[in-house]
């Protein structure tokens, strides 16, 4: 069975901090088209001070708590709490597992997801980052269910979510600051769906990256 | 962009910093460097008022701190809710046994960092209600007030349930009458020119020259429609004409009128603004009991204008009339 180590998955934590950051500028102007223009300031923002923590004794779950708690305590604004709470699932899911395996992250997307839409209120269809992260989880959860390797399902997972981004672009913003915006909004992807959309797919390529078999 | 600034990112702090030494004879700082208090929070045997929001609002929302407004106040990044931990930290620095009174504005940050700040402050034992402001009539139709956003209209509500707390009501009371006086309020804010995040360094929005942005929201959010520049009198005609069906108010009401710039208009304006307002609902024998006009509620640097106005009964009334020692609220 597949796995990443969790003593040796900073790293994974760490491509997403890397890739946030080289999108900075991306995502503000994303943002600034129907939001305020900070969703690329603000996630740097937290992304590079978890990146100041992370120290080499870290592993998965442990970096990922740290992001976890910059978000949640030091950065506020919708996304702080959102992502914080988001990862934070990851974090208790894995903390006391060495080997993460496919159902593990499953578990972990699908326990994110689901405080992301309790918190913000947001469904499929509302234009946000749950466009994104529904359809990767079903994608992942699907190609498990067909006996697919870990691999396998974080490359359906990546592609459904590149569609889920690509969808909220002709959606009407139903919630959030955009949602004020009725029909302006409309022709404009979600600066959340493409955030989320980055994480996922930097998360895939990295553990694929360090991927181990027993 | 020509602004006063250091580091754009050291911009709230630096603000925060300025904002304590200046006002230091009503406020004090707290453990939490994003959570000011009054100097005399929690005040024993008061129900505490808490608010908090985004930064680039000035005087909003650490300017109404003070004796018979808000006891403590969270503050966040530029147009960016606090944190959650900040709103549970102001709602302790504000308690004093009786429960605190959360009163906000309708954004998406900043329901879900009260949110998971009343949570904590439940685990500790805090009773923690709230109430949402919504006045703003241009962010959807009236059948759709939930999802209205809150402006201007929140200063009214403040001094209200503020009022009614230094009286000694208990929670209940003062989110009942905090409530009511949202209910009984209406905004709509003209932009004339975009502001600028600095740490963005470029507006994030455009007004053509020639133009105006009708209902324009606090951040920018676009409004109801984009008109031709009018005259201040025309502009005191189109706001009214979109407020007053509203709620609607009619002949006989009296109301409480606050007329505010969003940041980088002349004061004088506003005058002239108001001056018209005044007459109209003159004409239409609306009683002014109270008129505020000044920089109440400010976008950075925004052109424009916002016009608030509250229906009273007996009860608002004599809240509104209540004494208050704010920073940018002295009425005696």
């Amino acid at each position: 069975m597949q796995y990443f180590s969790n003593a040796g998955g900073a790293v994974v934590v760490r491509r997403m901090i890397e890739t946030i950051r080289a999108h900075k500028d991306y995502l503000g102007e994303i943002d600034g088209r129907i939001g305020d223009g900070d969703h690329g300031i603000n996630m740097s923002k937290g992304f590079t001070l978890a990146g100041e923590r992370i120290g080499p004794a870290d592993g998965f779950s442990s970096s990922i708590r740290i992001l976890s708690q910059v978000l949640l305590l030091e950065i506020g604004g919708s996304m702080g709490p959102l992502y914080g709470s988001f990862f934070k699932a990851f974090f208790k899911l894995s903390k006391d597992t060495e080997k993460i395996t496919a159902p593990l992250f499953l578990a972990m997307l699908e326990s994110g997801t689901a405080v992301v839409k309790e918190l913000g209120g947001a469904e499929v269809g509302d234009k946000t980052l749950v466009d994104t992260l529904t359809p990767a989880i079903a994608a992942f959860k699907e190609a498990l269910a067909n006996d697919r390797s870990f691999q396998d399902a974080l490359v359906a997972c990546v592609k459904a979510a590149a569609a889920g981004k690509d969808s909220t672009k002709e959606m009407l913003a139903k919630i959030g600051r955009s949602a004020r915006l009725g029909e302006r909004s409309r022709g404009v992807l979600d600066a959340g769906a493409v955030s989320s959309f980055l994480i996922l797919d930097a998360m895939a390529q990295q553990i694929s990256e360090i991927m181990q078999s027993d | 962009m020509q602004r006063i600034i250091n580091n754009p990112d050291n911009l709230v702090d630096e603000m925060v910093a300025g904002f304590s030494l200046a006002h230091s004879d009503l406020i004090a700082p707290t453990a939490n460097p994003r959570v000011l208090k009054y100097k005399a929070a929690p005040v024993p045997g008061k129900v505490g008022v808490v608010t908090g929001g985004g930064s680039g609002h000035k005087p909003a929302f650490i300017g109404y701190l003070g004796r018979n407004m808000l006891d403590a106040v969270a503050v966040g990044e530029i147009f960016s809710s606090p944190t959650a931990k900040s709103f549970y930290d102001a709602i302790k620095a504000a308690d004093a046994g009786r429960g605190v009174a959360v009163l906000y504005g309708n954004y998406s940050g900043d329901n879900m960092n009260v949110k998971m700040a009343r949570g904590e402050a439940d685990d500790d034992g805090i009773v923690v209600k709230t109430v949402v402001a919504n006045d703003d009539v241009a962010s959807a139709p009236v059948t759709e007030r939930h999802k209205r956003r809150g402006v201007a209209g929140e200063v009214l509500m403040w001094k209200v349930g503020g009022a009614k707390a230094a009286l000694g009501g208990s929670l209940d009371e003062v989110i009942a009458v905090a409530q009511k006086a949202i209910d009984q309020t209406r905004s709509v804010g003209i932009g004339l020119t975009p502001c600028t995040i600095p740490a963005v360094g470029k507006p994030n929005f455009t007004i053509a020259p020639g133009t105006m942005e009708v209902g324009i929201g606090h951040h920018g959010e676009p409004g109801i429609r984009v008109e031709a520049l009018k005259s201040a009198d025309e502009m005191a005609k189109l706001c009214l004409d979109l407020i007053l069906p509203d709620l609607p108010f009619a002949g006989g009401d009296e109301v409480v009128v606050l007329v505010s710039g969003l940041g980088a208009t002349p004061v004088s304006e506003l005058y002239v603004f108001y001056r018209k307002v005044a007459e109209i609902l003159g004409a239409k024998n609306i009683r002014v009991v109270r008129p505020y006009v000044g920089n109440y509620f400010t976008s950075l640097e925004m052109t424009g204008v916002t016009l608030t106005l509250m229906k009273l009964d007996a009860e608002l009334k004599a809240l509104i009339e209540l004494p208050a020692d704010a920073v940018a609220f002295k009425q005696f």
